[in-house]
């Protein structure tokens, strides 16, 4: 069965766990003592994971980390009919937004550490790429909604829509509301439609 | 901000972390009430000191390093389930909250939000009513307690198979930004868990959390229990952040009560004989007054 090393509180594991939710798959949950343990950096997990970081699935004899390469090598495996991650054209615009979910959108997962669990960083530069990282996605939702997109690639939700969702939605926790990002509002309101979806604490139900 | 002059927020002891927060040999920053202090720590021993580098009154008790400002007119409260043996101690990790402490604590002795916040986990929207309970203040030890709480849960805790009418006791003790809470455990209904929130004011309007349980539970391992602690208290976090005013009201009319919110009714009415001003809001002219 798939084992997923898992921090209910990060945005990162969530992405996970919500492409499991809406592909149904079974999977088991290894709750890492994060915060305050820090059993992430843990010996037993640096053999797990060399860069210390969570989440890791393990399928099988296969061990991946990273949020991105996990998403892609779910939809790859466990989707048949090819929807989460189409290999037509829409692929390289997909792999182009899940480095921007796992590179510039993650400036709000740093300031989400600062403002919530005191992690030391410089909290000005790390929200203000997070509101640059914000309204890059905004903006390419908004010209995708003029030509009748509704979601970050193609006519459809991929795991690209599922990569970037999750700190643009808790950006909320370090301050960051959306009222500047209207498109964005309106796309994550389709996100929290899809069936299966799944929220994780942090993510505001009012919207 | 610099340092409050709010005696009724200085007279009091509050907890800068777990011992475990302050790896041995370091020096790290806190602040408290406005105030920045260093905390030292060389093996077993701390030290606190002020912005003029002035030592603190410092004391290591229930795994946690406490301190005061001021000249707190009683010793640490009391905790005996602290020395029961078959107890574990779960230290959940500080979390950071934009808020009034006081709003921090008013929200851990409500009841009422289980099933909106906490939904199919705490409380179930189809069983939103809250029965009535008791408050009391218990003027010998200076400390709220709220009794007979009874309450629908679909999973109580990180062990809970089902749903349970679990019930609760709780207890502000002597400094109100301390808060416990008692509840039946899943796992040995006859006794209670600890569940205790010591919230360390930073600023009127930013607190930060210290959860804190000393559980009966032989089957949830640490990372469980604290994951599903962090799980509820973050579902909380994006409520706190989000009231306003941020800081706590008062003033009568300024906020409404309900039957349900008895513990909120005798929580402010106490904090208003304490007379404490840090997290409170300033009185403000109210339209139909």
């Amino acid at each position: 069965m798939l084992k997923l090393h898992d921090y209910v509180l990060s945005g990162s594991c969530y992405k996970v766990r919500l492409l499991l939710a809406l592909l149904r798959l079974d999977y088991e949950r290894v709750p890492v003592d994060f915060h305050p343990g820090r059993q992430h950096k843990s010996a037993v997990y640096f053999a797990l994971n060399p860069l210390g970081q969570i989440p890791i699935l393990e399928d099988g004899p296969l061990v991946l980390r990273d949020a991105q390469a996990i998403l892609a090598h779910l939809a790859n495996a466990y989707d048949p009919d090819k929807n989460w991650l189409p290999r037509d054209g829409r692929f390289g615009l997909i792999m182009m937004w899940l480095s921007f979910a796992g590179g510039e959108l993650m400036a709000l997962s740093a300031a989400r550490m600062h403002d919530m669990l005191g992690y030391e960083l410089d909290i000005e530069t790390a929200r203000a790429n997070g509101r640059k990282a914000l309204r890059i996605l905004d903006d390419h939702l908004a010209d995708r909604g003029i030509d009748g997109g509704q979601w970050i690639v193609g006519d459809a939700p991929t795991i690209a829509d599922i990569a970037c969702f999750p700190y643009v939605a808790l950006s909320h926790d370090c301050g960051l509301g959306h009222e500047d990002y209207p498109a964005i509002n309106l796309w994550q309101r389709r996100v929290r439609k899809l069936p299966g979806f799944v929220s994780m604490p942090g993510i505001p139900d009012y919207f | 901000m610099a340092r409050t002059t709010d005696k009724a927020a200085l007279d009091n002891w509050y907890v800068l972390g777990a011992l475990g927060d302050f790896p041995t040999h370091t020096v790290k920053g806190a602040r408290l009430l406005g105030a920045d202090l260093i905390v030292r720590r060389a093996g077993v021993q701390f030290q606190v000191s002020d912005e003029v580098g002035a030592k603190l009154p410092v004391e290591q008790r229930y795994g946690h390093l406490w301190t005061t400002l001021g000249a707190p007119t009683r010793p640490i409260f009391a905790m005996p389930e602290w020395d029961e043996p078959d107890r574990r101690p779960v230290y959940c990790g500080a979390v950071r909250v934009r808020a009034s402490g006081l709003r921090v604590v008013e929200n851990f002795l409500d009841l009422a939000h289980f099933p909106y916040v906490h939904t199919d986990i705490l409380g179930t929207e189809s069983k939103p009513e809250v029965a009535r309970y008791q408050v009391e203040h218990r003027a010998d030890v200076d400390e709220v307690w709220a009794t007979k709480c009874e309450f629908f849960q679909p999973k109580a805790a990180a062990s809970a198979d089902g749903g349970q009418m679990s019930q609760y006791m709780y207890r502000v003790v002597a400094n109100p930004f301390l808060v416990m809470l008692y509840k039946t455990p899943p796992t040995a209904p006859n006794r209670w868990d600890v569940i205790a929130l010591f919230v360390q004011p930073v600023e009127e309007d930013l607190s930060i959390a210290h959860p804190f349980m000393l559980v009966i539970d032989e089957t949830s391992s640490d990372a469980e229990l604290i994951a599903f602690q962090q799980m509820i208290f973050l579902q909380d976090r994006i409520v706190l952040e989000n009231q306003r005013p941020r800081l706590l009201p008062l003033q009568p009319g300024r906020e409404t009560p309900t039957r349900g919110d008895l513990s909120s009714v005798i929580y402010r009415r106490w904090l208003k004989e304490k007379n404490i001003r840090f997290g409170v809001e300033e009185p403000v002219r109210l339209a139909h007054a």
